[in-house]
């Protein structure tokens, strides 16, 4: 983003001499232009101008010529000889461009140069080299880095030159200790690309005297001759974009006699370099100049060159462009290219794609005397696309994008000719082309009243006019409170009514519309159920014990495979990435577990025990025949049919909770001994959650010898049910290929809920509570002998059945296998406590639910031991 | 021994004598019982001269009753005294021999944590509930037309390109612009759900919306790829900035203290007009108070409401959105996204149930 100079400001406003880069950065953020840094210079002296009084070239093993050099430095800073004579500085120097009787820049000993680097005098190549020519690099000046500067190329004049002694300070004379504030544009605001754009909002800021360059140069520059013009212009776009042509303004200008040695001036070249630019040549450094200054990107074409007439169309299929970087781009239909017309045919050369990168042929040269330079106004859709697709972002393609002033071209080119005249002594056309088909803007039709509508600020209709005239608006009527107000031709971005309520909120400024709280509205419900459920599940497992985490939905080939599943299964069920940050990780998930895993490897491989997380997150459910979404205009409402559409095409993006609990459950110490985590933790889990939601979960276990899922420990897997039988989750253990391609401990355990399911099944509707019965209780105890196979939800579902409204509780306290069992079958002892609602049981009832007990459990095979 | 026939007075004196004696030598409460089954017990001499008072003359019945009636107070006087004490010192040393070490670590089934960030989600949800606002939440792959094209962001807009936006991949041919069309992102900005609330629920309408978004910056000290956010839009009759401005400032003192507030300068997004950038008085800025980015707001852009279908000369309103992550950092000191992203459970014990 561009960097701002105080001194380049004051060309166009006038800041006031004490301001500082830190005022500076206050008072433009206050109209919305944002402070990036306010860059510093890291170098400090001593650095300064020497002169080479001699460069001894001497060859070197390695290949290299260095040069013994040595450099008068002044008598402050130059070398004491052994009769307290001064003389040069001893220096080594590598430099391709080192020579003798040029003046450098010198770093001595003890400054200090970007990156930390200290100056010392050192042994090198069999002498003390005591200090170091420096390069534009080096400094921290600009990217150049081929050799040291040599100030007779900077562009001094002859008596500049002169006056630069050795020993002076060259710190101050390349205004190195200056700060530079960098600031952010919004892509609302292309003009503010320009220091003439910055200029004006220091103005709107500060009220301090501004002066539009534009208004005297557009007085001198010529209009379009209806006789004679430099190039004929022929704009033919057969693909406009959107219905907007690519190029509605082609202004173009012809320096003759141009002289192809003449140098940009110091000033200018050092205005660029504090732009962030590198200067090149005149011609070409005059381009630049005008568009930092104007916000006008600019070409310079060699006009011996040029076959007319110039013609400004789309590329064709297949062709292609070499830039002047050296790379070859296939051009696309849609690339709006400048070409011109060798043997009579019309476009057939291509010179470069307008408004983003010139080609090789048809550039300014050394050779160039005669310059045609244009100034034109592109399309912001076209120019952005092509730097997008050509990935070729210039300050051209950034400021076209943006929109340029429909009106600056004229004044452009007449700054430019006007500094390529005095500085390269050519001559400027007055017969310029203009080719022009730039429409008319609407009038805006604003009601003053709406600044008080939007904004709360309560402002008189003259100060509106004041503060819309000085940004550059023309106005007209004014009666009934209603404005009708042409922007300025810089301004596109303003259209619309709150467009103009924004620049008159802005420039009286945010700090002046009032404070007030909105009325509470009516209908307040606060959170919903299902938010409140969703809290609930986080509390009740952080609770139990487990952690709460978050991770990134991102997975790959290795996540499938590391859980057990086969990607080619998955990928068509999962949502794809065009770009994704990790190409190994393109997919997002379709459920927590497999991202969670990664986080809890992440803990054990940090060293840490006993790792139980959980996430609560969205999954990604892509179905592959589901209909594409439709692409539709905004500021537009879509018909029911359209929006039915958007989420017809969408993925389902079901809430869920996963957890895993890895290590010990309850660790070693004095109160007893460790237990390592198993599936029941896991089930317990899911419990509590049920438990807290009131949702009544079930746990149905697939028969011994049926498949269950792969990520899953056969044997010790269940599904998790609603009471309806909807399916919610599965809990368990890993399968021990998990485990150990995760790095798990054996039994780790885990579940995953659907928590959009679970929540869609749990009742909504109050508890209707059960009367509490005063009669005692009566207790029994029960051992059943089953065969494995039969589960103890089972048992329990019989027992409860058979006891009806007696049954107060159930516990089943012992559970084993083996001994006299026998092969295949298992011991379930429960203790069952009854109690009437309506009467104390008698010895007579308590024999009879017993006897309905034993009977109901008998149709499961369950025998009553004795 | 004592005649059990006979009352004899003397001996029944020494007997008494004897036996309080022996009460006050008694060092446990089980001697102090056998002590009163000895002399005052059914086989005492107590009880003995006690049945041969009545074989008396009827003359020195009276004498001897009263002699018998002083001893047995003489005894209990001495009794009661003594068992209470041997009691109270039973009960002190089975106390004493219960003592426990109460700072040994009691830890069967320790306290798990929330992660702080969906703890603060739930703060700010909270803070909106409680002006009377509705906690929306919308779906995080979502199509442009939300995204983007309803939140005024054409499909050329240079903001489109400054999201840094993860695309779905399509089966649909390349657009213009070289993308892979589905029409489907992972959403930028909770303001994909603007326009969803408003069609959904309609004005006027106040909501935050609290979720997760995503843009293709890589993870370091100050990004992650994958955020939170909070969005806020109230849609009315006669909202205006300064109404913005009110609930701005009342959101920075729920998060960060009475001192904190809120101060808008001009800015630019798509979706608002006029736009703002928010920055938070953060009275507890390492350095000292001071200002610092927090978020964007404005007035909602009229051509949001027309993809609402909402009628932007009647209603007007205002939008906020401000990343969790930031918030997060600042009011806790992190200095590190990694800490937030990583899920190391050090980090979140810190917090425990809260944050």
């Amino acid at each position: 983003m561009p960097f701002i100079d105080i001194d380049w400001l004051r060309e166009h406003v006038a800041v006031p001499q004490d301001e500082s880069y830190e005022q500076l950065a206050k008072d433009l953020v206050r109209v919305g232009l944002e402070e990036e840094e306010i860059h510093t210079s890291s170098v400090t002296g001593p650095i300064v101008v020497g002169y080479v009084v001699d460069a001894t070239p001497e060859p070197q093993k390695n290949g290299k010529t260095i040069n013994w050099c040595h450099v008068d430095c002044g008598d402050q800073w130059n070398e004491t000889d052994e009769n307290g004579n001064k003389v040069p500085r001893g220096i080594v120097c590598g430099a391709p461009n080192m020579r003798a009787g040029e003046k450098v820049v010198v770093t001595l000993p003890g400054a200090v140069l970007p990156g930390d680097f200290h100056i010392q005098p050192r042994k090198t190549y069999g002498h003390i080299s005591n200090g170091m020519c420096a390069s534009e690099r080096e400094l921290g000046l600009g990217n150049n880095h081929n050799g040291i500067i040599l100030l007779s190329e900077r562009g001094y004049s002859q008596e500049e030159y002169d006056a630069i002694k050795p020993g002076d300070d060259a710190i101050t004379l390349l205004h190195m200790d200056e700060p530079l504030l960098e600031i952010n544009i919004t892509p609302d605001r292309g003009y503010a690309f320009s220091y003439r754009g910055v200029a004006r909002e220091f103005h709107n800021s500060t009220g301090a005297a501004f002066t539009d360059p534009v208004d005297a140069l557009d007085a001198k520059a010529p209009m379009q001759d209806a006789h004679a013009h430099d190039i004929d212009v022929v704009v033919d776009d057969e693909n406009p974009i959107h219905g907007v042509v690519g190029c509605d303004r082609y202004y173009a200008r012809a320096v003759r006699n141009f002289d192809p040695d003449a140098k940009s001036p110091a000033w200018l070249q050092h205005r660029l370099l504090r732009a962030g630019m590198r200067p090149i040549s005149l011609a070409v450094d005059v381009t630049n100049y005008v568009m930092l200054d104007l916000g006008q990107p600019m070409h310079a074409y060699d006009l011996d060159k040029l076959c007319p007439p110039i013609v400004v169309r789309r590329a064709k299929e297949g062709e292609k462009l070499t830039t002047l970087d050296g790379k070859e781009h296939e051009l696309s239909t849609e690339d709006l290219l400048i070409t011109d017309s060798p043997d009579g045919k019309e476009g057939s050369r291509v010179m470069g794609i307008a408004g983003v990168m010139g080609g090789l042929y048809g550039e300014v040269t050394s050779e160039t005397r005669n310059i045609l330079l244009e100034s034109a106004h592109f399309g912001t859709v076209t120019i952005a696309r092509s730097a997008r697709r050509h990935k070729i972002p210039s300050e051209a393609s950034r400021r076209f994008e943006r929109g340029v002033d429909t009106a600056l071209q004229p004044a452009a080119c007449e700054m430019a000719a006007e500094l390529m005249e005095r500085y390269g002594h050519g001559t400027a056309s007055a017969t310029p082309t203009d080719y022009n088909t730039i429409e008319k803007r609407p009038v805006i039709r604003f009601k003053t009243s709406e600044v008080q509508r939007l904004t709360g600020l309560d402002l008189s209709i003259g100060r509106i006019s004041d503060i819309l005239e000085d940004i550059g608006c023309r106005l007209g009527g004014g009666g009934n409170g209603e404005l009708t107000v042409a922007a300025p031709s810089w301004r596109p971005d303003l259209n619309y009514p709150c467009d103009l309520v924004e620049e008159i909120a802005r420039i009286e400024g945010y700090d002046a519309i009032p404070t007030t709280v909105p009325p509470v509205p009516a209908g307040n419900v606060g959170l919903t159920a299902d938010q409140k459920r969703k809290r609930m599940v986080a509390d009740t497992l952080a609770e139990y014990g487990l952690v709460e985490t978050l991770t990134y939905p991102f997975v790959g080939d290795e996540d499938f495979k590391a859980f057990a599943f086969d990607p080619a299964k998955e990928k068509p069920y999962s949502i794809e990435i065009a770009n994704p940050l990790a190409g190994d990780r393109p997919f997002l998930r379709r459920n927590v577990l497999i991202t969670l895993a990664l986080t809890v490897q992440r803990n054990i491989r940090r060293g840490l025990d006993n790792v139980s997380l959980y996430e609560i997150g969205h999954v990604f459910l892509a179905d592959p025949k589901a209909p594409p979404v439709p692409a539709l205009p905004g500021g537009v409402k879509p018909t029911d049919e359209q929006l039915a559409a958007l989420d017809a095409g969408l993925p389902r993006q079901p809430l869920h909770v996963g957890a895993i609990m890895t290590g010990l459950a309850e660790d070693d110490g004095w109160l007893g001994d460790k237990r390592p985590v198993d599936w029941s933790d896991a089930v317990e889990a899911v419990r509590r959650v049920s438990d807290r939601l009131g949702a009544g979960l079930r746990f149905v276990q697939p028969a011994e010898g049926m498949t269950v899922p792969e990520q899953w420990h056969p044997g010790r897997y269940a599904a998790v049910q609603l009471a309806d039988g909807t399916m919610v989750g599965r809990v368990g253990e890993f399968h021990p290929a998990v485990n150990e391609a995760l790095g798990f401990p054996a039994h780790t355990a885990a579940f995953e809920l659907d928590l959009t399911a679970l929540f869609n099944g749990v009742e909504y509707a109050p508890l209707q509570a059960k009367p509490i019965s005063t009669f005692p209780p009566v207790k029994q105890d029960f051992a059943f002998t089953v065969d494995t196979a039969v589960s103890s939800a089972a048992v329990e579902n019989a027992i409860r059945k058979a006891a009806g409204d007696d049954l107060e509780s159930i516990e089943l306290f012992d559970v084993f296998t083996g001994g006299q069992l026998g092969a295949g079958k298992k011991s379930l002892a429960y203790s069952v406590t009854f109690r009437s609602p309506s009467k104390t049981l008698g010895s007579d009832d308590a024999d009879a639910l017993r006897a309905a007990i034993v009977s109901e459990c008998a149709r499961l095979g369950a025998e009553l031991r004795a | 021994m004592v005649d059990s026939s006979t009352f004899d007075a003397a001996a029944l004196t020494a007997a008494i004598d004897e036996g309080i004696s022996k009460v006050k030598a008694a060092a446990t409460l089980d001697e102090l019982h056998a002590v009163r089954t000895a002399y005052a017990g059914g086989d005492s001499a107590l009880a003995a001269a006690s049945k041969a008072i009545g074989l008396l003359p009827n003359d020195q019945k009276k004498e001897a009753g009263k002699l018998l009636g002083k001893l047995r107070a003489d005894f209990g006087r001495a009794y009661g005294p003594k068992e209470q004490e041997l009691k109270e010192a039973a009960e002190k040393a089975a106390l004493a021999a219960e003592r426990v070490d109460m700072t040994q670590p009691v830890n069967r089934r320790p306290l798990g944590a929330r992660h702080p960030l969906p703890k603060l989600l739930e703060d700010v949800e909270d803070f909106f509930v409680s002006m009377g606002w509705q906690i929306a939440d919308g779906p995080e792959v979502e199509t442009e037309w939300y995204n983007f094209d309803a939140l005024n962001f054409g499909p050329d807009h240079p903001a489109r390109q400054m999201q840094d936006t993860f695309y779905v991949k399509g089966n649909q041919t390349k657009d213009a612009a070289g993308f892979v069309g589905s029409n489907i992102v992972v959403r930028t900005q909770t303001s994909s759900d603007q326009v969803r609330s408003l069609i959904e629920r309609g004005v006027p309408l106040y909501i935050a919306c609290t979720g997760r978004v995503y843009r293709t910056d890589e993870l370091d000290a100050t990004h992650t790829p994958v955020f939170h956010q909070c969005e806020a839009l109230a849609i009315d009759k006669n909202l205006t900035m300064a109404d913005l401005k009110g609930v701005l400032n009342k959101l920075a003192v729920a998060m960060f203290g009475p001192d904190a507030k809120a101060r808008l300068r001009p800015s630019y997004f798509p979706f608002t007009e006029p736009s703002a950038e928010m920055d938070l008085w953060f009275p507890d800025k390492k350095g000292g108070p001071g200002w610092i980015e927090w978020g964007g707001c404005g007035m909602v852009n009229p051509n949001v409401l027309r993809s609402a279908g909402i009628d932007p000369d009647v209603y007007s309103g205002f939008a906020f959105g401000v990343g969790m992550e930031r918030t997060l950092l600042l009011r806790h000191d992190i200095n590190d996204m990694h800490d937030l992203v990583e899920g190391d459970v050090r980090f979140s014990k810190q917090f425990v149930m809260g944050e």
